[in-house]
């Protein structure tokens, strides 16, 4: 059953970059609170860190990945195996892979420094940015046959989430500033996951400034336990949803 | 012969002291009316521990009265327990509890009014509607004293200190929670508040209007519903006070409205939502104080005019300042910013390029307070640098020109 995950596990680690991905995000994390002598303002780095390159890693290296170990699938394809497992496989040992490395660098300086609240909301947020973006990745490299196109798609979605959004996001509201718009930023901030994560740090973080005006009723809602479960709900479901889709025209799919 | 003599002398010269009245449950006098009823001039009350319930017990005489192990005096929530007028009183060491309520009267625990020279020291004052009521009053002195209010709602509530009316009022020591605000000053000069610790206020920890000339410091003020507000005066001097934790959506550590000629030194504000929130305030001193995790160090207004902030620090604030206009007429140097990113080729300790305390992005939250949902995005991030290469909406005048390279130190 875990044979083929375990397979592309090995594989991964043998190509040595997600090693060197540890290093790096151990060694960033690391020297951010050496250097910072207020933990929260490390912490504050950290999030940008986890918010943009985090993304981009997954998304990039996971189509890479998939593109790469093609003949591998095609393969796997010709044994009594269905393609739904061979894909899942594959998420698995992605997935793994980026999620420990995201575990060991990351994780271990925060439980160092600052296992704090705001430290364990700052993991869960990257550790669930990285499952989301691995899928999206699935999805992305599965839709294109291209390996530059499905990159480039990659990129795109990239900078839509990290950048775009946010701009949209500032347009809706202050072309709507005349009508009460509170619910549905709320609404708005479930439809990007990166923008989710950050509110959930924030909230951790920011708590004197959110309480101010429209802070306060994000504040009651996410900072309570039913906020807590929709967050996880909605990150759940940006995982499950694209890999789905993926999964879906995999299987249709004319290889 | 001789020895009656001597006593009648000894009496003669305790009188000219005054005399010790004793009142107590198992003493001639039972209760505090009475004993003050028999004192003249001079005298002292020593009241025994026990449960008083006497109704309203009016204080007129120049007396001391003092509690021994906090005697209670219970206003069985239908009077207030004591009235205090005249000069030269004091009172001491009681427990008062369970005042009169009402929405429309000003009833409390203590009441005076029309006096001078009134000492109210070390009393425990419980669920009271006001704690210490004071009004038209000149030279009184509150000192030491611990009130512990039940406030459900503003309507209904009654302040801890409440002064209106007096003059040269020295207010120390003092510890108040639970109440609608915890100091009330409403026409009130050349008075003194130290030392006093207010907090878990339903509305503000210190409230004040139309009092000049008073100083105020080492009070702490915490969690408060509102913090603490201060309009309408003139030179006022707050100083080493400490503001914190006052969270919530209208909450600011102090909200200045129409203070002029003051000065706010060597204070602290720590983790408020707004540290100060000035608005029509003129030639304010603002010097060597700390504002660190404030969601908002500070928010200064168009309409301010000629305030100097000065060698403040500034540290993990979510925003520095903010404002609501263009035009800033208020100067702001020496202040070390933790924001900051400028070099200093002379080591002189001032930085050489300027810093914007005013991010674009403060801006846009002030005219869409929903925005604050791209808190720290890096949208926000890529904006304010953007502002910050060529400053086109936020005020170019708000600058610090001589920003600090390090934090004073206290």
């Amino acid at each position: 059953m875990m044979k083929l995950p375990r397979y592309v596990l090995y594989d991964i680690l043998r190509s040595k970059i997600i090693i060197a991905y540890t290093l790096f995000l151990f060694i960033v994390s690391l020297s951010m609170f050496q250097m910072e002598e207020d933990s929260s303002k490390a912490m504050l780095s950290l999030m940008n860190i986890i918010l943009i390159v985090l993304p981009l890693v997954s998304l990039i290296f996971t189509t890479i990945h998939y593109y790469n170990s093609y003949e591998f699938i095609e393969l796997m394809l010709s044994q009594p195996l269905s393609r739904k497992r061979i894909l899942l496989s594959e998420f698995a040992g992605v997935a793994l892979s980026l999620l420990s490395s995201f575990m060991i660098g990351v994780g271990i300086p925060v439980l160092l420094y600052s296992a704090s609240e705001t430290g364990f909301a700052l993991l869960f947020t990257g550790a669930s940015l990285t499952l989301v973006f691995t899928s999206i990745a699935f999805l992305a490299s599965v839709i294109s046959r291209d390996k530059a196109k499905g990159i480039g798609f990659a990129l795109l979605l990239w900078f839509y989430f990290t950048l775009i959004y946010d701009g949209l996001v500032l347009l809706i509201l202050f072309s709507f500033s005349d009508y009460p718009l509170e619910k549905f930023t709320l609404l708005l901030s479930a439809l990007n996951p990166v923008d989710l994560g950050r509110i959930f740090i924030m909230l951790k973080m920011d708590v004197s400034a959110l309480m101010g005006y429209t802070g306060a009723l994000y504040k009651d809602f996410f900072g309570s336990g039913a906020g807590l479960l929709y967050t996880i709900g909605i990150m759940t479901l940006w995982i499950i949803i694209p890999l789905w889709i993926a999964v879906r025209k995999f299987n249709k799919k004319d290889l | 012969m001789k020895f009656i003599a001597i006593i009648i002398i000894l009496a003669f010269s305790v009188s000219s002291f005054g005399n010790t009245i004793t009142v107590g449950k198992d003493k001639s006098i039972t209760s505090i009316s009475k004993g003050v009823a028999l004192a003249k001039n001079g005298d002292t009350v020593k009241v025994y521990p026990g449960f008083y319930r006497e109704g309203r017990i009016t204080v007129t005489k120049q007396i001391t009265l003092i509690g021994i192990n906090f005697p209670v005096i219970d206003g069985q929530k239908k009077f207030e327990n004591l009235v205090v007028s005249g000069s030269n009183i004091k009172i001491m060491g009681f427990h008062f509890i369970d005042s009169k309520h009402s929405s429309s009267e000003d009833y409390s625990a203590i009441n005076i009014i029309d006096a001078t020279n009134i000492i109210i020291e070390n009393n425990k004052i419980t669920n009271a509607h006001f704690g210490i009521h004071i009004a038209n009053s000149t030279f009184c002195t509150v000192k030491g004293n611990d009130i512990v209010g039940q406030a459900v709602s503003e309507q209904s509530a009654g302040n801890g200190i409440h002064i209106w009316k007096s003059s040269h009022a020295f207010i120390t020591n003092n510890h108040i929670q639970g109440h609608r605000d915890g100091i009330y000053f409403e026409f009130v000069t050349d008075s003194e508040i130290r030392n006093n610790k207010s907090e878990n206020n339903i509305r503000y920890g210190l409230h004040f209007m139309f009092s000049h000339n008073n100083y105020y410091a080492y009070n702490t003020f915490r969690k408060n519903g509102a913090g603490v507000a201060v309009m309408y005066t003139h030179h006022v001097r707050m100083e080493h006070n400490i503001f914190e934790q006052n969270w919530g959506t209208a909450s600011y550590a102090i909200l200045l409205k129409d203070i002029t000629d003051s000065w706010i030194i060597n204070n602290q504000f720590i983790s408020n939502t707004i540290g100060i929130f000035m608005e029509g305030c003129n030639r304010i001193d603002v010097k060597k104080n700390i504002f660190s995790k404030n969601g908002w160090a500070m928010k200064v207004q168009a309409n301010c005019v000629d305030n100097v902030i000065t060698n403040n620090n500034f540290k993990s604030n979510t925003f520095d300042i903010s404002t609501n206009g263009t035009m800033v007429s208020s100067s702001f140097e020496y202040n070390y910013w933790d924001k900051y990113e400028g070099y200093d080729l002379n080591k002189d300790g001032i930085g050489d390029i300027t810093y914007h305390p005013v991010s674009m992005y403060s801006m846009i939250i002030e005219q869409n307070p929903n925005a604050l949902i791209l808190l720290r995005s890096f949208m926000v991030t890529l904006l304010d640098k953007a502002e910050k290469a060529l400053p086109t909406l936020t005020p170019e005048n708000l600058v610090d020109r001589k920003p600090k390279m390090k934090p004073f130190q206290l």
